[in-house]
């Protein structure tokens, strides 16, 4: 009698416990959603007209990996956003309404990817989802993002397939994608380097995979002599290089991150390889990747100099070169750093993510006063000004794909510095490269875009 | 003894099937996805659980069956259209094949060797889907599409199913496992892990308790594999590090090995902890290069703690507790004892009410 007695009352206080664990792990997000979907009635014009969206702010989320093996460089992209938005706000914000952006850690692992984008669309009710960074990691919650409707804004990545918007109707891309970074890059191999071996380094998956075909539509396949790959996961590439190495390539054209790009050069170097290094936007920030090269080979007990190590590798870039101080975009995110985020290096990827946060107000100013998630949708498919871009955007109804141009840069002294002028083209195989002869935009005096 | 306690079991998982699908309802559908999270955590640690507390060996590949039930399902559900408990089914089937090959390997080997060998395996098994593009989608994985069954209506949320299929999984999960637990099956492994010669001379199959044990295991990794498949939509070898395995172990240990109401504790932390310090750390506006740390820093903090105040994990804690406010009560049992003779029956069934009851959360 006694026993099941206490047996019952054990039983009672575990569910209680339990019970109340899982009601206190809610009560954070109850009030949180309590609050977002004010009445709005109080200032006449501003009304909460979408989800992530009140009288008074815009809440935005993003996806980002802030510690792993893609932080070093990205993790500055959001803190620049960010501080770009924290300008905007100041200044007025988007129709009086202030831009709140909640971008939380992936670690560039999919499965987190998953998990923090449910976070930020289920209980965080975010308007969009701006500025998702990664192919591997985005492509994970490209499908959940559509299916829930909610706008997948100028993702970070430059996979060809964002452009989709008959699959993906809410998904746009913004930076240059890899297929016409492949072309133009492989057009400038093939003028540029006309007889000599030519091996590709590449990251095994769709952002290399889409360099590699935009590569190879411009470069003849008899000039190719090897096509090395590597995982993101696995820091050994000595056997990829010793491959490039064997290969007898004069030329390694590297579609690679920033860490994977330094691990190229470093072991090049073991190995008395010093072939010319042609490498894509994304890997090849000089500020990064000379930081990465001295804190690498420190690690190995060896002391390089960054700066003599970047020299004289060929990239491309869609955004005026960081270190272009004459450039009114470079003079107006300079001083938004200096006011908002100080503490960043001023390099391309600071430079990225004010860039992104432009384009996103933008879209923003054109989506109306009180927006719904159609209207920014609609808004961006109507096309928006490049902006800081140095070519116009893509975007239409049936063209969901960012950037269309880029010129040739060469890294002098840790500064890319433009050779040549820009050049457009577009995805297909057959797709001409053409000099794009429109003039660029200038920043405008306040700093903040007009309506 | 089994007579009056299965029906007791079958009971207390009705109740927490009540709760579970109760707490989904009335929370959000974010909170929904972390009730699936759990319930795939939990359905993977019940069984590696068992193998280390229960027939003491360690595995810290646990997190390569996962991979294999994810890829099995997908690949079914993607290619031959097959309905998820038929997919469930198979990938249970096929990672427990592949535990009965491990197992026999692993029955040969011992403490550190064993731990050495299953991290190979973790290590090295997700990487064969670097090898074939084609079939496994290379690093960008596979995607899964599952939906709500239409019967439910338009507007049933996705998450809350998902929840309720990964819960109900996890349940039934549990249910056996705490069933092998009591059985003579469990008392074998308890007996090998204890002292094999004695249980050798008592007439236990040494090395058949341990393959067996293996197999339990990785049967309840291919599960929650399979689970995961559909709960995030995506498998990947991103998901299926040697951190994954990991971390299914560290939340046996917190939860207190060889306890299933532990697998559902240590389950809770290692899901719920990293969200909610993020949440804390973003909300007090530090900067993201010190935010973005402080989950990591918090989750070993939290290791520590546990180990330092509950070396038996926190099962065993709360059952010191419990202990401490009930007196000592009947014969109370850590996992590390033996068996408890059959002339005190009511000690197991207190057990099994208490693994079982937890499970609500």
């Amino acid at each position: 009698m006694k026993r099941p007695n206490r047996l019952r009352w054990q039983a009672a206080a575990i569910v209680t416990v339990a019970a109340l664990a899982v009601a206190a792990c809610s009560s954070s997000s109850s009030s949180s959603s309590s609050s977002s979907p004010s009445s709005g009635s109080s200032s006449a014009a501003l009304t909460a007209s979408a989800p992530g969206i009140t009288s008074t702010t815009i809440t935005i989320g993003s996806h980002q990996p802030l510690t792993g093996p893609a932080a070093p460089g990205y993790d500055e992209i959001a803190p620049a956003s960010a501080a770009y938005f924290a300008y905007v706000n100041a200044h007025g914000g988007v129709y009086g309404r202030k831009i709140v952006y909640k971008y939380l850690n992936d670690a560039y692992d999919p499965t987190t990817t998953a998990s923090v984008v449910r976070q930020l669309v289920l209980q965080d009710n975010v308007y969009a989802i701006f500025n998702g960074l990664g192919t591997p990691t985005h492509l994970a919650v490209v499908q959940f993002l559509n299916s829930e409707k909610v706008p997948d804004v100028f993702v970070a990545s430059g996979c060809e397939c964002w452009n989709d918007p008959t699959t993906y109707p809410e998904t746009f891309g913004w930076q240059l994608d890899y297929v016409r970074e492949g072309k133009i890059l492989g057009q400038y191999v093939k003028q540029h380097f006309a007889g000599k071996k030519v091996a590709y380094f590449y990251q095994d998956d769709e952002f290399g995979m889409d360099g590699v075909k935009g590569l190879d539509d411009e470069i003849p396949a008899s000039m190719v002599v090897s096509k090395q790959s590597y995982v993101d996961t696995n820091v050994n590439v000595a056997p990829q290089v010793a491959a490039l190495r064997a290969s007898g390539a004069q030329v390694v054209i590297s579609f690679s991150i920033p860490a994977f790009t330094a691990l190229l050069k470093l072991n090049s170097l073991k190995l008395g390889f010093s072939p010319q290094l042609v490498v894509s936007n994304v890997g090849s920030d000089p500020i990064t990747l000379s930081g990465l090269l001295e804190s690498f080979a420190k690690q190995g007990g060896a002391t390089v100099n960054g700066n003599a190590l970047t020299n004289g590798i060929i990239t491309d870039d869609y955004l005026p070169s960081a270190g272009d101080t004459s450039n009114s975009w470079v003079a107006l995110f300079t001083k938004v750093r200096n006011e908002y985020d100080a503490k960043a290096p001023l390099d391309g990827n600071m430079f990225y993510g004010m860039a992104a946060a432009y384009t996103f107000v933008q879209a923003m100013l054109k989506a109306g006063r009180n927006p719904t998630r159609a209207d920014l949708v609609s808004a961006v498919e109507g096309g928006l000004p490049q902006g800081p871009m140095i070519s116009p955007f893509a975007y239409s109804s049936s063209d969901h794909a960012g950037a269309t141009g880029a010129f040739i840069g060469v890294i002098k002294n840790g500064v890319e510095v433009q050779q040549g002028p820009i050049l457009t083209t577009d995805t297909s195989a057959s797709g001409a490269i053409t000099t794009y002869t429109g003039s660029e935009q200038q920043a405008p005096a306040s700093g903040i875009p007009s309506p | 003894m089994t007579m009056r306690s299965l029906p007791r079991r079958l009971g207390v998982a009705v109740v927490v099937a009540v709760i579970v699908a109760f707490l989904s309802i009335k929370l959000n559908t974010f909170r929904d996805y972390q009730i699936a999270e759990i319930a795939v955590e939990v359905t993977a640690v019940a069984g590696l659980t068992m193998l280390t507390g229960l027939s003491g060996q360690i595995s810290l590949g646990n997190g390569a069956f996962m991979a294999i039930g994810g890829y099995t399902t997908a690949l079914l559900l993607i290619h031959l259209s097959w309905p998820f408990v038929a997919a469930l089914v198979l990938a249970g089937a096929v990672t427990a094949v592949a535990g009965a090959v491990v197992g026999v390997a692993a029955a040969r080997l011992r403490g550190p060797y064993l731990a050495g060998a299953t991290l190979l395996l973790g290590v090295a098994l997700p990487s064969v889907a670097y090898a074939w593009p084609g079939i496994f989608g290379g690093d960008q994985g596979l995607n899964v599409a599952f939906t709500t069954p239409g019967f439910l209506g338009a507007t049933f949320p996705l998450t809350r199913w998902q929840a309720w299929v990964s819960s109900l999984v996890a349940l039934i999960t549990l249910l056996l496992l705490a069933n092998l637990y009591h059985s003579r099956i469990g008392r074998s492994w308890r007996a090998v892990r204890d002292d094999e010669v004695a249980a050798a001379l008592d007439g236990v199959n040494v090395a058949a308790a341990r393959i067996l044990a293996f197999v339990v295991s990785a049967t309840c990794a291919g599960l929650a594999g399979a689970l995961l498949a559909i709960v995030t939509g995506l498998v990947a070898p991103g998901a299926f590090t040697i951190t994954l395995s990991i971390a299914l172990l560290t939340a046996a240990v917190i939860g207190g090995l060889g306890s299933l109401a532990g697998a559902v504790w240590g389950s809770l932390v290692i899901v719920l902890v990293p969200t909610y310090v993020t949440d804390v750390a973003t909300s007090h506006g530090l900067s993201s290069s010190v935010g973005s740390n402080i989950p990591v820093a918090a989750y070993g903090a939290v290791l520590i703690l546990v180990m330092l105040v509950f070396p038996q994990g926190i099962q065993g804690g709360l059952r010191r507790l419990l202990t401490l406010f009930t007196g000592p009560g009947p014969k109370t049992r850590t996992w590390h004892t033996a068996p408890t003779p059959p002339e005190t029956p009511s000690a197991d069934q207190a057990q099994a009410s208490h693994h079982e009851k937890e499970g609500t959360s």
